[in-house]
């Protein structure tokens, strides 16, 4: 168990620069998600974390320790790889012993150590298979299991779930945030998907084109995004953007859809006319008899528990309604809605960064 | 995804089988039922008459202490030859295996040796390792050997070696490169995080990974080092000194188009081609059965 720094990290592949100057620290035992969607260099971070790749500047600090030259398996760390990656030549007792025997373990240890792992994963009665004899869960588990027995200073998860079925998915996600609470250890997690970062993080970051755009709690980054990409990749569905105006003084804002929202916590500085994007997610635009907010329907999604509607506002912008599930507007219909004003988020129409007062 | 077709005649099929048929009766069959037909006679010394004379031709062969030291000879020779250009084949391939720099040029350069005839390959080995005007030859002489392959049996055993299995490293090497690509490369990464150094990655991870690969050069180079090397040492030293360097393929050559003994030559034939059906049947069987990850 250990603390981990990322100081200033970044990594070129030839003239194509993936990373620019990624800074994090983490604490014991706490468990980061870094999510972003493909290509953001977030699998690339975790590499260069695992002693996979050499970052170009920068420096990564295990424990107090600075490994940023080290080879992998002088950093003590283990690493849960997207397709599992078990040596498919050996059993599943010779996959978890591995590392220990590697390292020198008397046999007795090293039993013990893999039946207690085992145990705990619920794959003692698998010890004696080979990976292509298992199923697409169970050699995830054996991966997880590798990676426990070796009791390292910090576990890394390259998208573990992402070649799992939906189910599966969201049971051995419960099953890891389990573990990694019991077991404590420092732990980096990089996923694409939103759902499995809001759950899993005691943080998230949110990567997007090589850069964290956002490091926080996973209930700070939904209630405060830092800027659009933010706000608009956490939450599903996304968070819908309507352009706008600042009114005189700053207290709310004139939207193109033609109607005003006050803000509520307060104005924000700036010139009458600026130009704004006002966030608002689904959730918070409920039907309201008398609501400024025009929606004409074009799609409907019945989900049973609730019903999501898309559509267009008189200004052609596009927006998503989550409804009770009772409610079944037709395509074509126009709808009224409210907007929640406490729920509003004012982002700059500029620069995307959120603005607070 | 295998398409069964359905005939509705019985003569199409046959029709259509002829071709392959034919060419397999004329130029394998045949000549190996006259073979098998010529070990069991013995011609007269001016080839006018034969005598059939059943399995002595073989009881006289395994009596005869020349045959059995061309056995040896070619059990060292194989055995040598397949080890070398796996070994060599398998170094090269790791190499090349790595990122770097024009390795599609090298990979190119590695691969030609094998579009050489035998015979010309050979002439170039005898040319670098001719004792009186080798390049190599003179080289080794600088170090105080006394290399003269002409008259000592091991060195003209070693150089046959190395000519055959030269030519045999390409084939190898293309086979390991496309072995060791297929290998997930998040396996090493997993081994390298575990705690593997790279020497003990290569013989806990890739090596075992490779072991189909190697099982099946392993019975290709042996058929290659037993049947196909007969160029090689015509060229370089005629099976000499001394019979040192005669393998059972150059022994039968000697004995049927030199000393034109046919019924003994014939035999050894025979013998040989069982070898060759018991390899082909290991290598069937291993393939597949066994190891495929």
């Amino acid at each position: 168990m250990a603390t981990l720094e990322i100081q200033g990290v970044q990594k070129s592949f030839g003239a194509t620069k993936v990373l620019h100057g990624i800074d994090l620290a983490v604490a014991d035992g706490e468990m980061i998600v870094v999510v972003g969607p493909s290509g953001c260099g977030k699998s690339t971070l975790l590499r260069i974390v695992a002693g996979l790749e050499t970052a170009t500047g920068g420096r990564v600090i295990i424990g107090g320790q600075d490994v940023t030259l080290r080879e992998p398996k002088d950093r003590d760390i283990a690493m849960v790889f997207q397709n599992y990656a078990l040596y498919p030549h050996m059993s599943v007792y010779e996959n978890m012993a591995y590392g220990l025997k590697i390292r020198g373990l008397p046999r007795e240890e090293i039993r013990a150590r893999v039946q207690k792992a085992a145990d705990m994963l619920a794959i003692a009665p698998l010890l004696d298979r080979r990976p292509r004899q298992l199923s697409g869960g169970q050699r995830q588990r054996v991966a997880m299991g590798r990676a426990i027995v070796r009791e390292p200073k910090l576990f890394l998860f390259d998208e573990p779930l992402s070649n799992l079925d939906a189910k599966l998915r969201v049971q051995m996600r419960a099953e890891i945030k389990r573990l990694q609470r019991s077991l404590g250890v420092t732990s980096l997690y990089v996923t694409h998907d939103q759902v499995e970062a809001m759950t899993l993080g005691d943080r998230l970051v949110v990567m997007h084109g090589g850069v964290a755009e956002q490091i926080a709690t996973p209930l700070d980054i939904w209630n405060r995004p830092a800027n659009i990409f933010v706000a608009g990749f956490i939450g599903a569905p996304p968070m819908n953007f309507l352009a706008g105006t600042l009114l005189p003084g700053g207290t709310g804002a004139r939207l193109d859809a033609g109607f005003e929202v006050g803000f509520l916590d307060g104005a924000r500085v700036g010139p009458a006319g600026t130009r704004l994007t006002i966030g608002i997610r689904p959730e918070h635009v409920p039907p309201a008899a008398d609501g400024p907010l025009k929606l004409t329907v074009d799609l409907v999604e019945p989900l049973g528990g609730e019903t999501l509607v898309h559509g267009r506002v008189p200004s052609d912008e596009s927006l998503t309604a989550r409804l009770p599930g009772s409610m079944h507007p037709v395509a074509g219909a126009v709808l009224a809605l409210a907007i929640q004003p406490a729920q509003v988020h004012v982002f700059s129409g500029e620069t995307g960064q959120r603005l607070d007062r | 995804m295998r398409r069964r077709v359905i005939f509705r005649g019985k003569l199409l099929p046959y029709l259509l089988l002829a071709p392959q048929i034919a060419i397999t009766a004329v130029f394998f069959f045949w000549p190996a039922g006259m073979a098998i037909m010529q070990s069991m006679l013995r011609e007269d010394p001016f080839g006018l008459r034969s005598t059939f004379v059943g399995l002595e031709n073989f009881a006289e062969l395994f009596a005869d202490p020349l045959y059995l030291g061309a056995f040896s000879n070619t059990l060292v020779f194989s055995g040598s030859v397949a080890f070398f250009s796996i070994a060599v084949g398998l170094f090269l391939a790791v190499l090349a295996d790595k990122q770097i720099r024009g390795a599609n040029l090298y990979k190119t350069l590695l691969i030609w040796p094998y579009a050489i005839a035998p015979a010309l390959s050979a002439a170039l080995w005898l040319f670098l390792f001719h004792p009186a005007i080798g390049l190599f030859a003179r080289i080794i002489r600088g170090y105080g050997v006394d290399w003269n392959y002409y008259i000592n049996g091991g060195q003209a055993m070693l150089l046959v070696t190395i000519a055959a299995a030269w030519k045999q490293v390409s084939y190898n090497f293309i086979f390991f490169l496309a072995g060791l690509q297929a290998i997930p490369k998040s396996v090493l990464e997993a081994a390298a995080i575990d705690g593997a150094s790279e020497t003990r990655r290569f013989w806990s991870i890739v090596f075992p990974l490779l072991s189909p690969t190697t099982f099946f050069l392993l019975v290709v180079n042996l058929v290659y080092a037993f049947f196909d090397t007969f160029g090689a040492i015509h060229a370089l030293t005629q099976g000499g000194p001394a019979k040192a360097t005669e393998t059972l393929i150059y022994k039968v050559y000697v004995d049927g188009v030199v000393n034109l003994n046919l019924g003994s030559s014939a035999a050894q034939s025979v013998v040989l081609m069982v070898l060759v059906i018991m390899l082909t049947a290991v290598q069937f069987r291993y393939i597949e059965r066994k190891v495929h990850y």
